[in-house]
């Protein structure tokens, strides 16, 4: 067992968190926007809006995996723009990958950001509003340092689900070794050739991080219950 | 001089209702902005603000705020608004969230000392009591010298030691800065303290504009006293009844005959007056 843990490649769970970084930090910003517009919409379009950005939650991985599979290859006129373009490849490498996450991880950003964002006080904004500060000032200044605990919760819960998913990135990436194999992948490969100690060794270290990961936001959130007086 | 002439469907607790008010107010006034709940007071404040739609015009001295689809927005204005539930920022100091509105030193200091908030200036809004807390936002409010100055019942929500003592510094504020003013307000005795002026909305429209004193006095003809108060209770003692009656924070008992017991019913308003007697006034406790 000893020797199989000192033999073990640790190469995957180095690309699920490199994954998980980039993926995180380019959803942070495309969210932040998304979330604001729609806690702050009166639209009746906004249930459309709404629904599309949930669909990654309820679409089998496999659905969205071919969808996103097919948009990024050859095939498709946004994959030959890229590749004409700017002469990259979007299918079977990294850079695939964190498309396609960015695609399936977004509702685990948006939607803690849009519940911060909606229960703030509307008073608090407007007075933002009053004191001459437009909406962008606002969102950065008033309305984004007081949903700390919706943030951490965006961010943290993101970054786990990315390093977490499976269907859409064997399908995107493939399972190319030090490219795209990221951890979930190698444990699906290790069971199929039935390496249940390595398997055993991977999925351990996966439960241990996600509880890990899970306690913190836990715990960061309660400290923070014990603080949202200041709000009113 | 603020030209208001504004219009705008609501929709209120009893239905349907058009709110449709035709105001100028006086450069420097304070106009206390009373009326029952619904009668679309705050939705005019709101509206004055820019925060809320409505047809019709405001003009400010010689700036269009509004005028029919044209609609200038509430960071374009300059007016300072005082919300009932303070709104300040948790994520910033006193002095933060001061500075917030305009990077101005020396009247955010001005103000704070003013209003004796210097010692708590790097406090987070989340320790101070409601008071403080209504004292900062009302600094806050002053930071961009606005041109008007709106408070949605500013004082409600604190207890009457407090509201004196904010009541004290609303009007340094306004006797140092001459800001045209509009604040709604239930309260007879702050409206009477504060006001110049006094605009009582009903159903959405002006049913009262005068000074205070003739606004809220409520003795006719040759009253000497009257007060309103609700019929808590009427009991029989005797031959004679009782009524007993809440006025303000008090309660009195008033002496009816049996015509009047059948008359009148428990949870009734009702006025209470007297012509024959000269009220005696004692001194309670003197002015601190």
């Amino acid at each position: 067992m000893l020797e199989k843990l000192m033999a073990l490649e640790f190469t995957p769970f180095l690309i699920s968190f490199k994954l998980a970084s980039i993926t995180t930090a380019i959803l942070f910003v495309i969210s932040l926007f998304i979330a604001w517009n729609l806690s702050q919409s009166k639209s009746r379009f906004k249930p459309v809006f709404e629904s599309i950005t949930a669909l990654p939650i309820v679409l089998p991985p496999s659905v969205l995996g071919f969808y996103i599979l097919y948009a990024l290859s050859f095939h498709s006129p946004i994959g030959r723009f890229f590749q004409d373009v700017f002469g990259l490849k979007l299918v079977f490498n990294f850079t695939g990958l964190v498309v396609a996450s960015c695609f399936y991880s977004l509702p685990f950003m948006v939607q803690p950001l849009q519940s911060g964002f909606e229960v703030l006080p509307k008073n608090m904004l407007e007075a933002s509003y009053i004191a001459g500060k437009n909406r962008l000032q606002t969102l950065l200044f008033v309305a984004l340092p007081n949903i700390k605990s919706s943030l951490m919760t965006a961010i943290v819960i993101t970054f786990a689900h990315t390093v977490g998913e499976f269907g859409v990135v064997l399908m995107v990436g493939g399972s190319i070794p030090g490219e795209t194999k990221v951890a979930s992948v190698a444990i699906y490969e290790m069971v199929e050739i039935m390496d249940y100690t390595s398997a055993h060794i991977y999925s351990g270290i996966m439960v241990s991080l996600s509880f890990l990961v899970l306690l913190l936001v836990y715990m960061f959130n309660r400290n923070q219950s014990h603080h949202v007086g200041g709000l009113s | 001089m603020i030209e208001i002439d504004v219009h705008k469907e609501l929709l209120g607790s009893m239905g349907k209702m058009e709110l449709d008010v035709n105001l100028n107010i006086e450069s420097k006034n304070f106009v206390a902005l009373s009326g029952q709940s619904g009668s679309g007071k705050t939705t005019l404040l709101r509206i004055l603000a820019g925060l809320e739609n409505a047809q019709g015009k405001i003009r400010v001295d010689d700036e269009l705020w509004l005028d029919g689809a044209n609609c200038l927005a509430p960071q374009q204005r300059g007016i300072g608004f005082v919300f009932q539930d303070y709104a300040l920022f948790p994520n910033m100091s006193v002095l933060e969230n001061l500075l917030f509105v305009r990077k101005d030193r020396e009247l955010a200091k001005q103000l704070l000392e003013l209003t004796e908030l210097a010692e708590l200036a790097s406090r987070k809004p989340a320790t101070l009591s409601g008071g403080q807390k209504q004292r900062v936002s009302l600094c806050r409010a002053m930071m961009n010298r606005p041109k008007l100055l709106l408070m949605d019942e500013p004082l409600s929500a604190l207890d009457p030691t407090m509201r004196n003592k904010l009541q004290h510094e609303i009007l340094t504020l306004h006797k140092n800065f001459g800001t045209t003013t509009i604040m709604v307000s239930h309260d007879p005795s702050e409206i009477y303290r504060l006001s110049s002026r006094v605009v009582v909305l009903s159903q959405g429209k002006v049913m009262q504009d005068g000074d205070a004193k003739s606004v809220l006095l409520r003795t006719q003809g040759s009253q000497k006293f009257s007060f309103e108060g609700e019929l808590l209770d009427i009991v029989k003692v005797d031959v004679i009844y009782i009524a007993i009656i809440a006025i303000g924070q008090q309660i009195v008992e008033v002496v009816l005959d049996g015509g009047e017991a059948n008359d009148l019913h428990v949870g009734d308003i009702v006025s209470i007056g007297t012509k024959a007697f000269a009220p005696m006034i004692q001194r309670l406790k003197e002015k601190s």
